[in-house]
């Protein structure tokens, strides 16, 4: 009880409200896209936190977008059976090469974003990745330069 | 909905609801679908798209059920068509194009496709078709023994009337009625029951900490963070029955006096979350949660907390701390939970299978659960089966069990005529034990002194394909970049094992390197904050272990004997076993292979780039990993 006091500044009444933080984190990046200043202000105003400590908490989890993102966010599935059926690190090293980005950076003209992520559940049809919504499967450098190429031109 | 009352009307609603599910799976003409993660991701959705299209073309209401997970999910999507009085028929992988014919044959002129059927359930009452075999003797369920999992691909998982039609909420009924906490307790501490999270701590002790623990309101939490690469079985359960856990929680919460309870969900589990909400309200709607529980003085509100991408929000004290809506760092334990756990009272955190076999051990009796397993495991274990393996799906076997019934009997084997070389349990905190292993019995300690754990369920098994060096680097990749970074030992320790480990898949690695490995590992042991830290190296320092040779093989002579770390073999043509098929020239990317038809062929090794496509295309194993300049042996020379 000693420790509740401590850790919350005197604005939180009540820490119950400190916990809907990740659910308001959610929607807020639903509504702005990612999470910069506005929209941390704007949740640390709603749960009675400062900005600071939003931004803190936000940063810790994968989830949560600090950056804006590309146009194309493409996550690449570094799951077990991507894994093992070859793909992840080579697809993630090409994809990186191709786009003269490290995975978690986007590019400077603001198109694409690179992200690895966990099982895409397409384990089946291994190694998989995705754009935006959309799963592309049996994944192979070739057909990852077509896809980039595409996508470019669009 | 009317509210529930007392023991009485849920028994009312049970008689009824049971009717109502006999009418469906039994007397009635039903189809029903799998429509887990697992079935979706197969294809499900388009096979019911099409179902339903063609039930309208023929103008034909019969009813479709959507159901979870059955466990073999490597022959998703699955149908199943019942008719009156007939046994229930699955109908395994299948198309939106087999489905007209499907429902022709079998559903319109009751004739069965043998040819496509999987296994018949017979229901009890049902009668059994010939020449098509029943799930209890199908070799993946022969050996199976579904406590957990009981429900899961049998019911809806959407309606609660099922689950009370399945004896559902009537633990929850007994208990109310008939137990007081300590009774509870102590019925959960004589079945033995060792949580299935991980540790295996002894259930029925933590709940009794708990419970004896000052402070108040308490708090019971389930752990459904499940981030393990290749592990799926809460989510399966969850998705598949979602009222066995809710049940379970609030067995737990009038056990220990809780008012209140967490289910704490990995985000990327979108349709369990989903169908825990539906489950919640339902409940609510029937008073099986909420205040006043049946008519007694038991009060419990349940509510879903979505995790946000962090694995390390499965260890307890991370878990608490980010359902606080703070980040989700580990703190040393002592104090436990129990004592001081969210908002700094008493809480009490399970995993989900935990919880799905609670009400189970109420029903039906402590005894008759630690009947099943071994004296110190009690009953069955959870997993997830995935891999290089012929049946890769969810299972439920009796602890104590061997690693080879699970995989060959099961599993059914390693496909391709490959042979077995290691099985990972305890996903990337855990060890891979060797083929010298297989008859060890599946349980929490012997798992543990064979050199790897228990884990809550992920079991991957690989072939001779898989390098155990990169397979070692796979888990290590993923544990250090979930390390939280808070404790140096974690932090550090991760980042330089794996920097050793990549020197050794590159080529670079020294004989120095394996010493390297052995005194980090006890570092990170040994300092770490949590055990996330703690058990990073265990796979690692199982796969040093077990496979040694193979790491040195890497060092001395820089060979890499799977094939898979690059520049480090060579693919040769064994002229006698190569009949000249042509194959492998089709499958070459770079022109490399050559020959006569009818004559052996050879790969130029200036022109291939290692790629494999050959070796996996060659049915007769003629293609075989070499060192690159192999030596020749004298007598042959
Ligand atoms: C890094 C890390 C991840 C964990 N992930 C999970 C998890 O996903 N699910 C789980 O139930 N327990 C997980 N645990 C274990 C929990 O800390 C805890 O022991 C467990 O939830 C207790 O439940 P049980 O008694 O029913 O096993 C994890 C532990 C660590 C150190
Ligand atoms: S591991 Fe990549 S889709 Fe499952």
């Amino acid at each position: 009880m000693i420790l509740e006091n401590k850790e919350y500044p005197p604005a939180v009444v009540n820490p119950r409200r400190r916990s809907r933080l990740l659910a308001a984190l959610y929607i807020a990046q639903e509504q702005y896209g990612w999470l910069g200043p506005d929209a941390i202000q704007r949740v640390a105003d709603r749960l009675g936190l400062t900005p600071g400590q939003v931004k803190s908490t936000a940063s810790f989890y994968t989830m949560f977008k600090l950056e804006p993102l590309g146009k194309y966010r493409i996550q690449v599935c570094e799951g077990l059976s991507c894994y093992l059926v070859g793909g992840a690190e080579p697809i993630i090293d090409h994809v990186a090469k191709r786009l003269n980005i490290k995975p978690g950076e986007t590019t400077p003209d603001g198109k694409f974003t690179l992200e690895i992520v966990q099982c895409l559940a397409a384990c089946g049809t291994a190694p998989a990745l995705r754009v935006n919504d959309e799963l592309c499967e049996n994944m192979t450098p070739e057909n990852i330069d077509e896809l980039i190429e595409q996508l470019r031109q669009e | 909905m009317p509210v529930l009352k007392n023991r009485e009307d849920l028994a009312h609603l049970r008689t009824s609801a049971k009717a109502k599910l006999k009418e469906k799976t039994i007397s009635g003409a039903t189809i029903f679908i799998g429509m887990g993660t697992c079935g979706i991701a197969a294809g499900a959705s388009d096979v019911a798209e099409a179902v339903r299209t063609e039930l309208a073309a023929r103008n034909l209401d019969t009813e479709i059920v959507s159901v979870g997970c059955i466990g073999t999910c490597a022959n998703e999507p699955l149908v199943d068509i019942q008719l009156p009085g007939k046994p229930r028929v699955t109908y395994a992988k299948v198309t939106p194009k087999m489905v007209p014919c499907i429902i022709d044959e079998h559903l319109v002129k009751e004739q069965i496709i043998k040819k496509w059927a999987f296994a018949q359930l017979t229901n009890g009452t049902g009668s059994a078709e010939d020449g098509l075999t029943t799930y209890d003797e199908h070799p993946f369920y022969r050996k199976q023994v579904r406590i957990a999992l009981r429900n899961c691909g049998m019911i809806d998982p959407e309606s609660i009337d099922e689950y009370i039609a399945v004896d559902g909420y009537r633990a929850l009924a007994k208990i109310v009625n008939e137990m007081d906490n300590e009774d509870v307790i102590d019925e959960m501490k004589d079945s033995g029951l060792r949580g299935r999270g991980g540790a295996g701590f002894l259930t029925g002790v933590k709940w009794e900490f708990c419970m004896r623990a000052r402070g108040y309101p308490k708090y019971v939490i389930c752990n459904a963070d499940e981030g393990d690469p290749g592990a799926f079985m809460d989510r399966s359960i969850l998705e598949g029955d979602p009222h066995a856990v809710i049940e379970g929680m609030a067995i737990a919460a009038y056990a220990i006096g809780a008012p209140e309870g967490y289910i704490y969900c990995r985000a990327e589990y979108p349709l369990a979350i989903e169908r825990l909400k539906k489950a919640i309200a339902q409940a609510h709607e029937y008073g099986l949660l909420g205040e006043n529980i049946l008519g007694s003085d038991f009060s419990f509100e349940l509510k879903v907390k979505e995790g946000a991408g962090a694995f390390v929000c499965g260890e307890e004290t991370a878990l608490i701390a980010s359902i606080e809506g703070k980040r989700g760092e580990p703190r040393p334990r002592p104090p436990y939970p129990a004592v001081s756990g969210l908002w700094g009272k008493p809480s009490n955190v399970n995993n989900v299978k935990s919880y799905a076999i609670t009400p189970q051990i109420m029903l039906k009796g402590a005894d008759w659960f630690s009947s099943i397993g071994t004296p110190r495991s009690t009953g069955t274990a959870v997993f997830a089966l995935t891999g290089n393996i012929e049946n890769t799906g969810l299972i439920e076997v009796p602890m104590g069990i061997t690693l080879r019934e699970i995989i060959y009997d099961v599993g059914g084997g390693i496909p391709k005529k490959k042979q077995f070389k290691a099985v990972q349990t305890g996903g990337p905190l855990g060890g891979c034990l060797p083929v010298d292993a297989l008859d060890t019995p599946v349980d929490f300690d012997s798992l543990t002194e064979a050199g790897a754990t228990m884990g809550s369920g992920g079991m991957i098994v690989v072939d001779q394909d898989t390098c155990m060096v990169e397979f070692a680097r796979y888990f290590l990749t993923f544990a250090s970049a979930e390390s939280c970074g808070k404790c140096v030992p974690c932090r550090i320790g991760g980042q330089r094992l794996l920097e050793v480990l990549t020197r050794i898949t590159n080529g670079e690695g020294t004989l120095e390197d394996l010493d390297e490995i052995e005194y980090i590992s006890e570092y990170m042991s040994e300092g770490s904050l949590c055990a996330l830290g703690q058990l990073t190296p265990g796979p690692v320092i199982a796969s040093l272990r077990f496979f040694r040779e193979e790491y040195e093989a890497h060092i001395k002579e820089n060979f890499c004997s799977a094939g898979v770390c690059a520049g480090m073999f060579t693919y040769e043509i064994e002229a006698e076993l190569c009949p000249g098929c042509g194959l492998c020239v089709k499958a070459c990317t770079s022109d490399a292979i050559t020959g006569e038809k009818k004559q052996p062929h050879v790969i130029d090794q200036s022109m291939c780039i290692q790629c494999g496509a050959c070796y996996q295309v060659c049915k007769l194993g003629a293609i075989l990993i070499k060192r690159k300049h192999e030596i020749v042996p004298l007598e042959t020379a």
